[in-house]
């Protein structure tokens, strides 16, 4: 009975052919999407699998600790998770207050006026700009007031931040907008100035979305290798001062070990391997845990 | 006792919060904010222009290679333009396959799941994309590249020879592809699910199968998200650096030939590549192509949000 449904000619006739061959074609179409899917998919695991058993064997107690040792090779990459943690922590401390502040104008102050719609635009602009171009703005900045040779952790800084601010302000203007208008009026009804209610209702309000944006953000420029390449240099050594000396991160340090590896090449394949499966760690719990506070502490709007 | 200037507020915020000191101060950091990011963006064009200048100004016999600027820079800006080309023309059709997949066809109880996937592949660092494509990538192409080469090699791009190790413009732009391909399927995931439920469901009323509902509501519908998506996916292969610097093995030569060893470079892997060992005019030389790739991508994108725009009006 429910086969024999009849097709109205009008829809049956566009749709080319019979019951039975527009049945197929939707089979086979829907296998085509499937099959896209599960082979877009296939470089995310392969990619995962190689990184995992690559990187596992270089990945022990020297790696984390130690330190490049000439022109042997070998030793670890401290200097470079320390400089990890430096260039990020600097970025962020440029990027976040920039960032939500800016989206703190665009959804609480701006109205319709004209500086809004221009920053919004740029905004969307700025998402786009290639990480190299970053890193070589920051380099013509730094260069043209310390002279062309330098290098220095601030200026890889200054480069990431051009990358990360962009995406603070989307996703803090994303929070704040859903924070509901009612806490607002609320708030203006017990005499309380504006400034105060932004900072006692709206920010605490959204304040599990903000933390997860940051996060997802931290997680975008931890990995960057390019802007880093033209700003910070390759160095061997321990630096802790973002304002002297040359700094390295590990994505960078991967590049150079595969790039220039030591006499024992498989070596520092090893470890460039191992400083990407770290990445790839640092990026992934980032991810996991900015879901995990988001669906944890964020405040039910109704 | 009377309040602070009211032009242009609305009522409701004339009347509500009263302007303060404190309200002076914070509202001034918010609009300092904004402009200091617009001032960002200006001075990123700026600078690069004020470090190009000595390039633009010099003879060629200064410039590395010998070349003139313009010389020096076309070649690299037709391998960026071909790699992300390249790059582009296979993501798309996978994206707007993924994107489909996630929206209309999965089941639901799987859909977050299959989105974070999707999502993963965004979040993964370029330089590992890097690795991967010349360690695991590059040497399981090889074979096919020797495919192409024989069965298709009277075409352009298959001529060959193929490399032996897989470091060619093919693989290159197959990495980039994976790498925009969460854009791409992002922004066309986004638009597939609004489709007006009206529209499909009277499409299934009308006796329609589930593809001839897509084919006939959800791609029209979707049609400009596709074209926008593909645009920011391709300002994004155009700037991409890593992947690009690892894989392929460059010579700097023009060429269609997508499988051999000689291969034109991108502006953006050649700055990663010669940056570090450069001084003097050779490096206003590379900010000068890294003006020029600023200004491509700039392109691209401003069409890109024009487009994303207009539907947003309709």
């Amino acid at each position: 009975m429910q086969t024999s449904v009849d097709i109205p000619p009008l829809l049956a006739a566009p749709a080319g052919g019979s019951l039975w061959r527009r049945k197929l074609v939707n089979r086979v179409m829907t296998g085509l999407v499937v099959l896209a899917f599960v082979l877009a998919l296939i470089p995310l695991f392969s990619l995962l699998y190689q990184v995992v058993s690559r990187g596992l064997p270089g990945l022990d107690w020297e790696f984390l600790t130690g330190t490049p040792r000439g022109v042997v090779g070998g030793g670890g990459a401290a200097h470079a998770i320390v400089g990890t943690v430096v260039i990020t922590a600097v970025t962020s401390i440029i990027s976040v207050p920039i960032g939500i502040m800016a989206a703190i104008y665009l959804t609480e102050y701006g109205g319709k006026g004209r500086l809004r719609r221009w920053l919004t635009f740029f905004v969307d602009v700025m998402t786009g700009i290639p990480s190299i171009v970053a890193g070589l703005f920051a380099f013509a900045l730094f260069a043209i007031f310390l002279g062309p040779g330098i290098r220095l952790g601030l200026m890889g800084s200054v480069a990431l931040s051009v990358l990360m601010i962009p995406i603070v302000i989307r996703s803090s203007e994303e929070v704040l907008k859903i924070v509901p208008n009612h806490l607002r009026e609320a708030s203006y009804a017990l005499g309380t100035p504006k400034w105060r209610t932004i900072v006692k209702v709206v920010l605490p309000t959204a304040f599990a979305g903000l933390v997860t944006g940051v996060m997802i953000a931290v997680a975008r420029i931890v990995g960057e290798t390019a802007p880093l390449l033209v700003t910070t240099g390759i160095v061997d050594s321990i630096n802790t001062n973002p304002f002297q000396g040359r700094m390295q991160n590990l994505a960078v340090y991967a590049y150079s070990e595969y790039r220039t590896p030591g006499v024992m090449k498989q070596a520092s394949y090893d470890r460039a391997w191992a400083a990407a499966l770290t990445l790839i760690a640092i990026v992934m719990i980032l991810n996991l845990v900015a879901r995990l506070v988001y669906r944890r502490y964020r405040t039910e709007i109704r | 006792m009377e309040p602070a200037d009211a032009t242009g507020v609305s009522p409701l915020a004339a009347a509500g919060p009263r302007r303060r000191f404190g309200d002076r101060v914070f509202s001034n950091l918010a609009v300092a904010a904004g402009v200091t990011i617009l001032g960002l963006l200006g001075g990123v064009a700026l600078f690069l222009l004020i470090e190009s200048l000595p390039a633009v100004g010099a003879s060629p016999a200064q410039l590395p290679g010998g070349k003139s600027l313009v010389d020096y820079i076309a070649p690299l800006a037709f391998g960026t333009v071909l790699a992300a080309t390249i790059a582009v023309l296979i993501a798309v059709p996978l994206a707007v396959a993924v994107a489909l997949f996630i929206s209309h066809i999965a089941p639901r109880r799987v859909v977050l799941v299959l989105g974070f996937l999707v999502d993963l592949l965004a979040a993964i660092p370029s330089i590992v994309y890097g690795l991967w494509g010349i360690f695991v990538l590059g040497p399981a192409a090889v074979p096919v590249l020797e495919w192409l080469e024989q069965k298709l090699g009277f075409i352009v791009f298959f001529k060959g020879p193929a490399s032996a190790t897989g470091r060619t413009m093919l693989v290159a732009s197959l990495v980039l592809a994976v790498m925009i391909l969460p854009i791409v399927s992002a922004v066309c995931r986004e638009v597939f699910s609004q489709t007006p439920r009206k529209l499909q469901e009277g499409a299934l009323a009308l006796g329609a199968t589930r593809w001839e509902m897509i084919r006939m509501t959800v791609l029209p519908f979707g049609k400009s998200s596709i074209i926008s998506g593909s645009m920011l996916g391709l300002g994004r292969a155009l700037g991409e650096t890593m992947a690009v610097t690892i894989i392929l093995s460059v010579s700097g030569i023009v060429t269609f030939n997508l499988i051999s060893q000689a291969n034109p470079s991108t502006i953006a892997a050649n700055i990663a590549l010669d940056f570090p060992e450069s001084s003097g005019l050779a490096v206003n030389t590379l900010i000068a192509s890294g003006l020029v790739l600023f200004a491509i991508t700039l392109v691209t994108n401003l069409a890109a949000r024009a487009i994303i725009s207009r539907q947003n009006i309709q």
